[in-house]
C-alpha cells in the first residue's frame, strides 16, 4: 500500500486519523484501567455500550455519531454504576459482578440489534459494524465529534492527574487527606467510558477492551515512570489504531478490531519478551549471570575452605572433591572461568588450587559474608536464591 | 456530628460500635488518647485494630457512636492527622519512585487541581532523610526491601507535618535497621508534642516502645499507661486461650 496515501487520499486521511485519536484516548485512560487491575471493567463497559448505540439509534432513526456515542455513553455507565453497586451492596464478588453485566448488557443489544434489523428499515444497514468495528465507514464528522469528545476526556485527566495518581495507588490513604476518592473513582471511570465510545465504531464493542487493555500493559514493561507509561501506551495505541484501520481499509474486507488487536498483540508479545528490566528474556539472562556469579564465588570459597584443613592455603583438589560439595554440577566450566581470571591453576597431576589473587578474592567474599550476615538491602535480591554455604556447612 | 466531650485531646471515642454485615467488629469502645503519647493498640488478629484506626479517620462508617480529633471532627481537622497504612494495602509495583510516593503526603494541603513544586520536593527529600532513606529517592518502589517501603511510607505521613499520627503495623516484618529508624523518628515526634497511635503486634516491645497500651479485642480490654494495664491477666483476658502460646513475651 503508497503510504502517501494517507495524506492524499479523503478516506484514508479519514480513517488514519480517527485511529489515531481513538489510539491516544484509549491508550492513556487504559493505563489507570490496567494499574488499578480493572482491566475487566473496562471489557464489561464496552459490551454494556451496545443496547445504547442500538437504542440511540431507534430514538433518532439515523447513525449519526453523535447520538449513538451518547446512548453508548449512558448505557456503558450503566454498567459500571451496575458492577460497583451489586459488589457493595450484596454478597457477590466483583468477578461475577463483571461477568453478569457484561453478559446481560450485551445480550440486550444483540436482541434489540436483531430486532431493529427485522424492521428493514434501510438506515439500519451498517449498524452491526459496532460490533466489529469497521475504520472505512468513518467519515470527517465523526473524527471531528471522536477529537473532541477525545480532547474532553484527555484535558480532565490531565486536570485530575494528581487525584487519579492518588486513587490508582493508595486510595485508603486518599481518602485519608480528605479528598472524595468515590467521586474521583466515579470520574476515572466515566472517562474510561468515554474512550471506549470514541473507539466503538472503529474497533467494536467486542474488542474495544483490547485498546483500553493491551497498550498500557505493553508501556509498563519499558517504564517505571506513570507519565512516561501513559505517553508511551497513547503512542501504542496510535501504532496499533492506524495500522489496523489502515489494513482493514485496504481493501480486503477485514474488520477494523480483529486487525487491530492482532497489531497490538504484536507490540505486547515483543514488550513482554524484551522489554529491559522487565521482558522475559533479560530477567532469564540476569538469573543465568546471577547464578555463573554465584558459583563462581562458591567453588573459590570452596577451595579455600577445603585448603584450609590442610594447613596449607594453596592446597589443591581433585576436581571430584569439588564436585561432592556442589551437587548443581558445571564446577569444570566454573574452574575454567577462574584459571582464566588467574584465580586458580590446575596442577599437572589435574589437581586445582588458589593462586595469591584466588586467595585474596577468596577470603575477601569470606569476610563480606560474615559482616553483611542478612543485609536489609539484599533481601530482595538475594530472597530467592539458595543459601551458597548450606553444603559445607551441613559436613 | 456533636462532640463527645468539649475536651481538646487529640483523641476522644465515645461508644464507638462497627459492624460488618450485622457482625459487630467493634463493640462499644471508649478512647482518650493525651497528647505528646506513643500508644499501642494491642489484640489478635480479627480484634478490630485496623477498623479501628480507619474508622477513627473516617474511612470507615461507624454503626454509632462518636470520635472527636482535638475537639473537632475529622473532617475539620484532616490537616492535623497523619497516617500510614498497612504496607500490604498497596501495589508496589507500582510505576513510581520513593520521592514521588512521599510527596503524596503534600496532596492534601495542595489540595484540587495543584501539582507539587520545588517547595513539597524538598520537604519530601527532607522527610525521607528523617527516616535515613535519602539515598533511595529516586529508586523504584518494588526496587525497595519491605523494611524501606515501610520507611517510605512513615515518611509520607511526615510530610504531612500532623499534630496527631495513626500508624497500622508499621513494625510488622521490618528489619532491625527500619525498626530502629522508625522508633527514633516516633520518639523525636514525641518530643515535639505529637501523639501517635500504633496497631501493633509484637508484645515483647510494648513495654519498652509505649507509653500506653489498649488491648482491644473487639471491645475495649483494658487501656492505661503500660506499667498499668500491660499484665498478664489482661493479656490473657485479650488474647483467650491463645494467650497460652504467648507466655515467654516478658509482663509486669
Amino acid at each position: 500500500m503508497d503510504l502517501t496515501l494517507i495524506f492524499t487520499d479523503y478516506t484514508l486521511r479519514t480513517v488514519a486519523l480517527g485511529a489515531m485519536v481513538l489510539g491516544i484516548v484509549s491508550g492513556t485512560l487504559g493505563s489507570f484501567a490496567v494499574l488499578r487491575r480493572q482491566a475487566l471493567l473496562g471489557d464489561a463497559m464496552s459490551h454494556a455500550a451496545l443496547p445504547g448505540v442500538v437504542l440511540a439509534f431507534m430514538i433518532v432513526g439515523s447513525k449519526a455519531l453523535l447520538p449513538l456515542m451518547f446512548g453508548a455513553l449512558i448505557s456503558g455507565w450503566l454498567g459500571a454504576l451496575l458492577v460497583s453497586n451489586v459488589v457493595r451492596h450484596t454478597r457477590i464478588k466483583e468477578d461475577a459482578a463483571l461477568g453478569i453485566v457484561l453478559s446481560v448488557f450485551f445480550g440486550f443489544g444483540l436482541l434489540l440489534l436483531t430486532y431493529v434489523q427485522r424492521q428493514g428499515n434501510a438506515q439500519q444497514a451498517g449498524l452491526d459494524k459496532f460490533l466489529f468495528g469497521k475504520a472505512a465507514a468513518l467519515v470527517s464528522q465523526d473524527v471531528i465529534t471522536m477529537g473532541a469528545v477525545g480532547a474532553i476526556a484527555l484535558l480532565l485527566m490531565l486536570l485530575f492527574w494528581k487525584e487519579f495518581k492518588l486513587l490508582s495507588f493508595d486510595p485508603a490513604y486518599g481518602a485519608s487527606l480528605g479528598f472524595p476518592m468515590r467521586l474521583i473513582d466515579t470520574l476515572l471511570t466515566s472517562l474510561i467510558v468515554l474512550a471506549i465510545v470514541i473507539g466503538l465504531q472503529t474497533v467494536g464493542v467486542v474488542l474495544m477492551s483490547a485498546m483500553i487493555v493491551a497498550p498500557a500493559a505493553a508501556a509498563r514493561q519499558w517504564t517505571d515512570r506513570l507519565d512516561f507509561m501513559v505517553a508511551l501506551s497513547a503512542l501504542f495505541g496510535v501504532i496499533a489504531g492506524v495500522v489496523g484501520a489502515l489494513v482493514s481499509s485496504s481493501g480486503a474486507g477485514l474488520s477494523t478490531g480483529p486487525v487491530i488487536v492482532l497489531v497490538i498483540s504484536v507490540i505486547v508479545l515483543i514488550s513482554m519478551l524484551l522489554a529491559p528490566n522487565r521482558g522475559l528474556f533479560w530477567e532469564w539472562w540476569r538469573q543465568r549471570r546471577n547464578r555463573q556469579q554465584l558459583r563462581v564465588s562458591a567453588v573459590l570459597t570452596d577451595l579455600h575452605t577445603l585448603a584450609t584443613a590442610h594447613g596449607d592455603l594453596y592446597h589443591a583438589h581433585p576436581v571430584g572433591t569439588l564436585r561432592a560439595a556442589r551437587p548443581g554440577g558445571g564446577v569444570r566450566r566454573t574452574l575454567r572461568v577462574l584459571s582464566e581470571q588467574g584465580l586458580v591453576r590446575e596442577s599437572d597431576k589435574g589437581e586445582w588450587g588458589l593462586t595469591e589473587a584466588g586467595l585474596a578474592e577468596a577470603e575477601r567474599l569470606l569476610a563480606a559474608e560474615s559482616t553483611t550476615d542478612s543485609p536489609p538491602e539484599a533481601e530482595i535480591a538475594t530472597a530467592s536464591e539458595p543459601r551458597r554455604d548450606a553444603v559445607l556447612d551441613a559436613k | 456530628m456533636s462532640n463527645p466531650s468539649s475536651s481538646t485531646l487529640p483523641v476522644a471515642v465515645r461508644d464507638l460500635t462497627v459492624a460488618y454485615r450485622e457482625e459487630p467488629v467493634l463493640w462499644d469502645i471508649d478512647l482518650d488518647v493525651p497528647p505528646a503519647t506513643l500508644m499501642a493498640i494491642v489484640g489478635p488478629n480479627g480484634a478490630g485494630k485496623s477498623t479501628l484506626i480507619k474508622t477513627i479517620l473516617g474511612l470507615i462508617e461507624p454503626a454509632a457512636g462518636e470520635v472527636s480529633i482535638f475537639g473537632g471532627t475529622i473532617q475539620e481537622q484532616r490537616r492535623r492527622v497523619g497516617y500510614v497504612p498497612q504496607r500490604g494495602s498497596v501495589d508496589w509495583d507500582f510505576p513510581t519512585n520513593a520521592l514521588d510516593v512521599v510527596m503524596m503526603g503534600t496532596y492534601g494541603r495542595l489540595g484540587w487541581f495543584r501539582r507539587p513544586g520545588r517547595g513539597e520536593q524538598a520537604e519530601a527529600r527532607q522527610a525521607l532523610g528523617d527516616v535515613g532513606m535519602e539515598e533511595f529517592a529516586q529508586r523504584q518502589i518494588s526496587q525497595l526491601s519491605g523494611g524501606q517501603q515501610q520507611r517510605v511510607f512513615l515518611a509520607r505521613a511526615l510530610v504531612q507535618d500532623a499534630d496527631i499520627y495513626f500508624m497500622d503495623e508499621p513494625l510488622q516484618g521490618v528489619d532491625a535497621t527500619t525498626e530502629r529508624a522508625i522508633m527514633s523518628v516516633l520518639r523525636t515526634l514525641r518530643e515535639r508534642g505529637r501523639t501517635v497511635v500504633v496497631v501493633h503486634h509484637d508484645l515483647e516491645t510494648v513495654a519498652e516502645y509505649f507509653d500506653r497500651v489498649m488491648l482491644l479485642n473487639v471491645r475495649k480490654i483494658a487501656e492505661g499507661p503500660v506499667a498499668e494495664v500491660f499484665t498478664e491477666e489482661n493479656l490473657r483476658r485479650t488474647y483467650g486461650g491463645r494467650f497460652a502460646l504467648l507466655q515467654a513475651a516478658p509482663v509486669r
